[in-house]
């Protein structure tokens, strides 16, 4: 069951913190490595908190962990923190402005309980070699 | 014994708050403690003395693997690959000094590269904006002390900026506001219930995407003209209440961030946002700020104003100036294959830019030069760590209302690690040598 | 270091009243020597060409952050003028607000060498000596302004002259700052509630002063210290219809007091780009010329210096520390407006504006500048400037210099003006037929500012013991030539020196020379309660600290000081 959600990205505090930790830390992943998505929209795609799911885009697709919004109510409106998983989906197009799309990809999420969400260093590295699945 | 050392300048967000306290033993080698600095802050000053931190230049092997090399062999490569380049991208410079910017530039003249700074992901489309229609707009001392009407839109300063709202915008006791936040109305703008939009009087929950439309209704409801029943999912009543609270304020204050920014319609958006403020500035007084992410990427924007004449997207490769954003911006370079070397300082587009950019950096001669591990660093053939600005050497950085604060060294970077401004000084030496100039 | 002599030059001098006789120049060791002095000296033929001391600029805006604003929201400024380096040249860009070194090269160009920035916001101190640092060649200085500042309004308010005055000693230390500017007094301050002062008596906005106590007290704090410069004017109302009342009022604030300076200067005020103050008339449809009102009063106060504000009928970019004025001009044009208020101190706003032959109010700005310029009695009162880049680009100073001396290219110009007719009504210009000489234009550039900003011992002549700023120009006063000769000529020196260092050379741009900024340190007796005043405003108001306040070090790579002391 996939549900479609228009996603946005954009700083947490966590995400600010753990990346002045260092990127490689595990701590980055949990802060950056996830979706944040309205209860109702959990209940429309039949999954459990904290479930993995791969998001998918036209733009390209990444596996995070599924929390509930933390800044919501925002039924239809996803969240994955500024960080490399969420650039592995949103819209690149700059429509001749140099800014890429960064907020209001939409996107199609699926759970995908069994498959790891990756750290960012590793992440980008298989992304950058073609060994994304 | 320690150290207390005072009026420390955070080197994290356009914030640039100076008047962090920094503990540190008594031989200026270690870092103790930091008070009055956010949890980013802070995290920021103890991330220096983190013991797995690199802290020599290092070169990618065939084998994937990493191989120390000395500062000399890296300028050699990074002067090396700049020179030979057709059209280079240097890339970041925000955080880092102004005077390293200044060495940077000159690298930049000397190779022809295209310099970029990380407004080109953050509010580039706010400089072209300003370009189209200019920016009414004030220090953040001009808010504390007279600013009773606070609108924030597209941004969330309790997470990016935490203490904006307490040093500058909701919460402190000015000159002429010396009620404090009880004395101010706070409006925000955003899709999302955000913790800024907690503590906000009123919270608009725009329709994502829909920023330009809102920002005209307001327009027409200065006027007390007609609009339609919802306007970017907002009831019109609500529209002309928030109208004739900004219009009835004594200093109305903008504060407007990557929501509006990043969204389509981009510097259209920032258009009609400014155009908002000239308007209330008929009936009281107002002014509007981007709300910068990075503590220095207005320096950077100030540094190649003075010597190119441009704030971002520089292209230096035709031997002058010339700035065409969409053209001669990152990632339009990148998605492009417009460039054929990259020169990472002061950024981590390898985490920030859209995957199809990073992609490209992969497949490019690349080096960064960057404290820390990061995607970016995983990604270049060289990595140059070096000592962090703010930290371990001071230097001048612009906070988002342009005022330059000279930022303080509090402890000693580790033994022979070398700064941003040495390493580009030396890779401008070794790349006039090898030009011959 | 290198000698030098100049030989065989027709020398035009108001120092040593050479009035273009041919004579030799020598130079060694940085300053102007006596012509023995000099033993092995490398020659320069300067035989058939115009020789005189390097220009001076008292007032122009060329480094800080409004002029930055002024780059970056006006990329069309640079278009098809972005310039390659080039020999030791770096690039360049910028028509109206140049690159800081497009700036250095381009005065050098013309055979100026000491360039004053006209206001600096204090918080921005460090933002303005960053592009002075950056600026080549040039000795410059900057003016912190403080018309608007709540120190000076709180301790005025009370005319406590004293504590003025050990605020604005503190402040020129702080900032590295070179004179008093004031901009607009107490209008700026009401701009920050959107409002404004629009005459000498219309006081301030909850600080109950008005501007003309704010000016006199500013006068007096300024010759308690014995400042080099005298306070440095930009009055209310710049810019509007019948504001020549105005102007006249804040001129007679002057009236009484008496220099106390030990730097040779005789004003007590300078007020700058005049041009802008002396309109008649309530509304653009009747304004006219007020230039000879404005230049009676000066010809017979000679406690006042004056600089022009000439407008040069080109498109530019208009940048003030006169918030309210720039929001107005937006008005008017419908052109973008940026505007940056500044917490305790100041504000600014830029517009870019087109000075139109076509447009009648142009032209009769026109004609009031050079009106002023050529009503004045003594060319040691009286300066060359276009407030630049406000009534246009310094680069003009040699088409002005034109203007001035040929009648002819006055007329051509006004022949071109779309409503000649109209024009010639409303002002003087058309029935003046005096000619500047070089002699008066030396006085006007060169002399006469140096003079006014307490510098006569450093510049602006060409006396022993000067430094040596020398400038040489394909020129020849006694051929015939044609009005564009003049303009040709002095845009492009042939030599220039700059404190004996040799910066052109055949036109060529050969070195950086050694840049200093000027400051003024002035020493006053210790004054706790302005001390007390200082560290409580920071704790409470400014966003920023005390002690990250001061401009020091670095910033000023090439300081050159001049120490005041005020301690008696
Ligand atoms: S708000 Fe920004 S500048 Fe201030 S302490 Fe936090 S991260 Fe640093
Ligand atoms: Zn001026």
């Amino acid at each position: 069951m996939a549900i479609r959600v228009n996603l946005i990205t954009g700083r947490t505090i966590q995400q600010g913190v753990s990346m002045e930790a260092g990127k490689e830390k595990p701590a980055y992943t949990t802060a950056c490595g996830i979706i944040e998505l309205d209860p109702a929209d959990f209940k429309k795609l039949g999954a459990f908190r904290n479930t993995n799911v791969r998001v998918t885009s036209n733009y390209g697709s990444v596996i995070v962990k599924a929390v509930e919004a933390t800044q919501g109510p925002h039924p239809g409106v996803a969240y994955i923190p500024m960080g490399p998983w969420a650039n592995m989906i949103v819209n690149p197009n700059t429509y001749s402005t140099g800014m890429p799309t960064f907020k209001g990809t939409p996107v199609e999420v699926e759970v995908a309980k069994s498959e790891p969400v990756l750290g960012s260093l590793e992440l980008v590295r298989k992304g950058c070699r073609g060994e994304l699945a | 014994m320690t150290k207390t050392i005072t009026d420390v300048v955070c080197p994290f967000c356009g914030t640039l708050c100076d008047d962090l306290e920094v503990v540190v033993s008594d031989d200026g080698k270690k870092l103790l403690e930091v008070y009055n600095a956010c949890a980013i802050g802070a995290e920021k000053f103890l991330h220096s003395q983190a013991k797995d931190r690199i802290t020599r230049p290092r070169m990618r092997q065939e084998d994937g693997s990493w191989k120390e090399i000395s500062y000399d062999e890296a300028a050699d490569y990074t002067a090396r690959m700049l020179a030979d380049a057709k059209k280079p991208l240097m890339y970041g410079w925000s955080s880092t000094n102004c005077e390293a910017q200044s060495v940077g530039s000159e690298i930049g003249e000397a190779v022809g590269a295209v310099m970029d700074n990380t407004a080109t992901v953050c509010h580039g489309t706010s400089l072209i904006a300003v370009q189209d229609i200019g920016i009414p707009s004030c220090t953040l001392g001009e808010v504390k002390n007279r600013a009773d009407r606070i609108l924030f839109w597209g941004c969330n300063p309790a997470h990016a900026h935490p203490r904006h709202m307490s040093r500058y915008s909701i919460f402190p006791r000015g000159f002429f506001t010396g009620k404090g936040h009880t004395g101010r109305k706070v409006i925000v703008v955003d899709p999302r219930v955000t913790d800024t939009a907690r503590v906000a009087d009123v919270h608009l929950q725009i329709e994502q995407g829909h920023d330009y439309e809102l920002l005209d209704a307001l327009r027409v409801a200065f006027k007390g003209e007609q609009l339609p029943d919802v306007v970017a999912g907002i009831p019109k009543a609500k529209i002309y209440e928030v109208a004739e609270t900004l219009k009835s304020g004594r200093f109305a204050i903008i504060f407007f961030g990557m929501g509006v920014t990043q969204s389509i319609g981009k510097n259209h958006n920032i258009d009609a946002a400014i155009a908002v403020t000239r308007d209330l500035n008929e009936y009281t007084k107002a002014a509007i700020m981007p709300m910068r992410g990075h503590y220095n990427v207005t320096g950077s924007g100030q540094v190649w104003g003075w010597q190119f004449g441009f704030p971002f997207a520089v292209d230096l490769s035709r031997g002058f100036a010339r700035y065409n954003p969409g053209e001669t911006t990152s990632n339009d370079l990148l998605r492009r294959d417009e460039v054929d070397a990259v020169f990472v300082l002061g950024s981590d587009p390898g985490a920030h830019f859209p995957f199809s950019s990073v992609r490209k950096i992969y497949d490019l001669p690349s080096v960064a030069v960057e404290p820390h591990e990061t995607p970016t660093t995983e990604i270049c053939k060289v990595h140059v760590p070096v000592a962090f600005v703010g930290v371990e050497v001071g230097g001048c950085a612009y906070r988002m209302d342009n005022v330059p604060i000279e930022t303080r060294k509090v402890v000693d970077a580790p033994e022979g690690m070398m700064t941003d401004e040495e390493f580009l000084k030396s890779v401008l030496m070794r790349v006039r040598e090898i030009k011959g100039v | 270091m290198a000698e030098f002599l100049i030989k065989n030059g027709f020398v035009f001098d108001p120092i040593l009243g050479i009035k273009g006789d041919v004579a030799d120049i020598a130079i060694k060791d940085g300053k102007i020597v006596e012509t023995s002095a000099v033993t092995k000296p490398k020659i320069i033929d300067a035989a058939g060409k115009t020789v005189m001391a390097g220009g001076v600029d008292i007032h122009a805006h060329v480094a800080g952050p409004k002029v930055n604003i002024g780059r970056n929201f006006r990329p069309e400024d640079k278009l098809f003028n972005c310039t390659p380096g080039h020999g030791i040249e770096r690039m360049q860009g910028g028509f109206s607000v140049p690159t800081t070194i497009r700036t250095g090269y381009n005065y050098a160009r013309m055979g100026y060498t000491t360039v004053m920035e006209a206001a600096m916001p204090p918080l921005y101190a460090r933002h303005t000596h960053e592009e002075m640092r950056d600026t080549p060649i040039l000795d410059q200085g900057a003016y912190p302004v403080f018309g608007n500042n709540w120190f000076v309004l709180e301790y005025l308010k009370n005319h406590e002259i004293e504590n003025t005055a050990a605020y604005i000693a503190w402040l020129l230390r702080a900032t590295k700052g070179y004179a008093v500017k004031v901009v607009n007094p107490g209008g700026t301050e009401a701009w920050a509630w959107g409002l404004n002062c629009d005459n000498v008596h219309d006081p301030v906005p909850y600080f109950d002063i008005t501007p003309a106590q704010i000016i006199k007290g500013l006068i007096e704090a300024n010759e308690y210290l014995g400042l080099p410069h005298s306070m440095h004017m930009h009055a209310n109302n710049l810019g509007n219809p019948g504001n020549y009342t105005t102007t006249l009022d804040s001129f007679k604030l002057s009236e009484g007091i008496k220099p106390n300076s030990k730097f040779g200067r005789d004003q007590v005020m300078h007020h700058t780009h005049v041009q802008f103050h002396s309109y008649g008339g309530d509304s653009w449809a009747n304004v006219e010329s007020k230039a000879k009102e404005i230049m009676g009063y000066v010809n017979s106060h000679d406690n006042i210096t004056i600089d022009m504000g000439q407008v040069t009928l080109d498109e530019t970019t208009t940048m003030t520390a006169d918030g309210p004025f720039e929001h107005h001009l937006t008005e008017l044009n419908h052109l973008k407006w940026a505007n940056a208020d500044v917490e305790l101190e100041t504000g600014s706003g830029v517009v870019p504006y087109i000075y139109s032959p076509n447009i009648k109010v142009c032209a009769i700005q026109w004609c009031i500048g050079l009106e002023l310029a050529l009503l004045a009695k003594d060319p040691m009162r009286v300066f060359m400037t276009t407030d630049h880049p406000n009534a246009g680009p310094f680069i003009r100073y040699p088409r002005i210099m034109k203007w001035l001396m040929s009648q002819e290219a006055r007329e051509q110009q006004i022949d071109a003006f779309k409503y000649k007719d109209k024009v010639i009504d409303a002002t003087n210009l058309a029935g003046i037929d005096r000619e500047l000489d070089l002699y008066e234009i030396a006085q006007m550039t060169r002399a006469g500012p140096a003079k006014s900003l307490g510098l006569a011992h450093m510049y602006g002549g060409l006396a022993p013991g000067l430094e040596a700023d020398v400038a040489v120009f394909d020129f020849n006063p006694n051929e015939s030539y044609v009005p564009d000769d003049i303009e040709n000529a002095f845009s492009n020196a042939r030599h220039l020196f700059k404190a004996g260092v040799q910066i052109i050379s055949d036109h060529e741009i050969v070195s950086n020379g050694n840049k200093r900024t000027l400051w003024v340190n002035a020493r006053v007796n210790e004054n706790p309660q302005v001390m007390r005043d200082v560290k409580e405003k920071f704790l409470r108001y400014y966003t920023v600290t005390l002690n990250n306040y001061e401009v020091s070090g670095h910033y000023l790579p090439n300081p050159y000081v001049i120490e005041v002391d005020a301690t008696q």
